[in-house]
């Protein structure tokens, strides 16, 4: 019986054990994440186009359980449009910051490898990039690509790098001190090959962490282009396309337009920004130890 | 001799911003010039009957069918007698309109600016007194949620939940429809200024809380805050004598080095709420392809971004000890 009992005990501090490690628990809880987006991006590319055609007896309907996000002027299913528009929102996202991530990966680097001029000239660039008012840079890339998906792509895409380049600018110079480093040097090794072999693997977390602490910034850019009528045109689903129809009918009191939408791109942009925290817990020593 | 220095460190940033402001007319004049929008176009517009000559011709006035270095010398060169052009959409000089905007987003701007910097200030320092406990953990986890929020978005529940809804505030714009502009009251242009205020100062709260509140802790973990409170001395006299006197630098370098997202937000807050000013302008300007304008407002909110800087630096060199002895050694 004592046996049992100590049995028992045992397997419940196992459970407790695998729990309570937060390694673990983090795991779970970035693929439980990567599990939602990657089914919201998933959702709204299989939905049907048939699912959003005009339907004028299902018109401005209030959320209900047949249409959840309620309907809006033309008939079309919320929940549908905006699982549509979020999933354009995350592929902008990725491709946006993903190419942001690698200029600020190079520019970084080759700030950083010690030749004054370049260094100097790139911190002006990036104070150059800086200066203008985000918004208004963006504004003025998606006009001279005249408007539409790929000047939100090349507006968010050079525009994004800054702070990730400085992060990596200020690694790279400090891991440039290292002895071992000295000592590659003195064994022959040319610059590039101290770079490739011993300064970009140590650049991987933070990279990793950037590109996805990038696709909030990223998502939220794009909805706010789409918004002002820069981004995506009006009939491709786009949460800034509904969230500025929606401006139309708010004194009409249909408040479940905009108010659905706005909230689901809340919720993704926090799921990212926690995606990007929790594999700073499991990728970077020192957050993993906090 | 201290003299000297600051004059060689102000002369050396000035030189940067000059040449920052040239980089930014030449890049945002390249980017003009490569859309694809045709300008005669754009200026004709939905005039009828208008010849492919009389096209020609406005084209030649105008110089386009001149290279593209020598447009933008001659854009550059009226720019700096202060020319700017005018603006197709307003049909007036663009540093009119410019000007006349800007005073009604500067009103904008600064309450949202003062009202984010105060309160943010007040609540970070409210999460760091309270660190690890539950006032700081609500706190806390309410700012990060802050974080995500897009500015338009709030606007729009704004607008839902006080103009709509509850009926506190007008549904935009900057005063009362069908009042004569010399009637409008300071009061009615307040009631109409509080909505887009706060839905501007709500990212940069967040972020200025945040930012105080991980200050705040790390001086509270130092070891003369220790040492201060192994004297006896209390969570308020500690606050004030080691907490404020470190964290309040920071702050203010901050918050005037947040000109640039203050800008970027007032475009969106702007069009939510139809506010007259500069950065609805900014936007119209690009939908429109009014071409002067975009160009002035682009070096426009350059300047302003950099007026930023300078006085954050400014503020840091006269306030912070450190700073103005690092001056004297340099």
């Amino acid at each position: 019986m004592n046996n049992a009992v100590a049995e028992k005990r045992m397997s419940s501090l196992e459970k407790r054990k695998f729990y309570r490690n937060r390694r673990t628990k983090t795991i779970l809880v970035a693929v439980f994440i990567f599990a939602a987006l990657l089914g919201v991006y998933l959702s709204g590319i299989l939905l049907s186009d048939d699912l959003i055609t005009a339907d004028f007896s299902q018109k401005a309907l209030k959320p209900s359980l047949e249409h959840p996000f309620g309907t809006d002027m033309l008939g079309r299913d919320m929940l549908v449009r905006t699982l549509k528009g979020l999933s354009v929102s995350i592929v902008v996202g990725t491709v946006a910051s993903g190419v942001s991530a690698v200029i600020a990966l190079i520019v970084g680097a080759a700030a950083a490898t010690g030749v004054s001029w370049l260094d100097h000239f790139i911190n002006w660039v990036i104070d150059l990039v800086m200066g203008i008012p985000h918004t208004v840079l963006l504004i003025l890339i998606s006009f001279a690509c005249g408007k539409g998906l790929k000047g939100v792509l090349i507006g968010v895409a050079v525009t994004h790098w800054t702070g990730l380049a400085r992060i990596i600018r200020s690694e790279v110079l400090q891991i440039r001190s290292q002895q071992y480093i000295e000592v590659s040097k003195k064994l022959g090794h040319s610059s590039w090959w101290i770079t490739v072999h011993h300064i970009l693997p140590h650049m991987v977390p933070q990279f990793m962490i950037g590109l996805i602490l990038m696709f909030p910034h990223a998502i939220m850019h794009e909805s706010s282009l789409t918004f002002l009528g820069f981004g995506l045109s009006p009939e491709q689903p786009a949460i800034g396309i509904i969230l500025s129809e929606s401006m139309k009918y708010l004194s009409a009191g249909m408040w479940w337009l905009a108010f659905f939408p706005g909230l689901m791109l809340v919720i993704l942009v926090l799921l990212f920004d926690r995606l990007g925290e929790n594999l700073k817990k499991l990728m970077d020593p020192y957050s993993a130890q906090e | 001799m201290k003299n000297k220095y600051y004059l060689k460190f102000t002369g050396k940033y000035l030189l940067r911003v000059v040449t920052l402001l040239i980089a930014v007319s030449v890049v945002s004049f390249i980017l003009v010039s490569l859309s694809p929008v045709d300008p005669v176009q754009q200026y004709v517009g939905a005039v009828p009957n208008v010849s492919v000559e009389q096209r020609a011709k406005i084209a030649e006035y105008w110089g386009l069918n001149d290279p593209p270095v020598q447009r933008f010398l001659a854009w550059a060169g009226s720019v700096l007698h202060g020319d700017f052009g005018v603006s197709l959409l307003y049909r007036r000089p663009v540093l009119d309109i410019i000007a006349e905007k800007f005073t009604a987003s500067l009103a904008l701007m600064m309450t949202a600016w003062l009202f984010s910097g105060i309160l943010g200030f007040g609540t970070g320092c409210a999460m760091g007194m309270f660190h690890g406990k539950w006032p700081d953990k609500i706190l806390k986890k309410l700012c990060l949620v802050m974080c995500s929020i897009p500015t338009f978005w709030i606007g729009i529940v704004f607008l839902m939940v006080f103009s709509v809804g509850l009926g506190w505030f007008p549904m935009g714009m900057s005063v009362p429809q069908g009042v004569p502009a010399e009637k409008v009251t300071i009061l009615q242009r307040i009631h109409h200024l509080i909505l887009p205020a706060l839905t501007l100062s709500f990212l940069s709260f967040a972020n200025v809380a945040l930012h105080t509140r991980e200050k705040l802790v790390d001086v509270l973990e130092s070891d003369y805050v220790l040492f201060a409170e192994a004297r006896g001395e209390t969570k308020w006299s500690v606050l004030k004598r080691h907490g404020f006197r470190n964290i309040l630098l920071p702050a203010v370098t901050m918050q005037f080095g947040s000109f640039s997202e203050l800008f970027g937000g007032s475009v969106l807050a702007e069009n939510v709420f139809s506010y007259p000013g500069l950065g609805a302008a900014a936007s119209a300007a690009g939908m429109n392809s009014d071409v002067p304008l975009l160009l002035g407002i682009t070096l426009f909110s350059a300047l302003f971004v950099f007026a930023g800087n300078m006085l954050a630096n400014i503020i840091y060199g006269i306030v912070d000890p450190q700073i103005r002895e690092g001056y004297r050694n340099e």
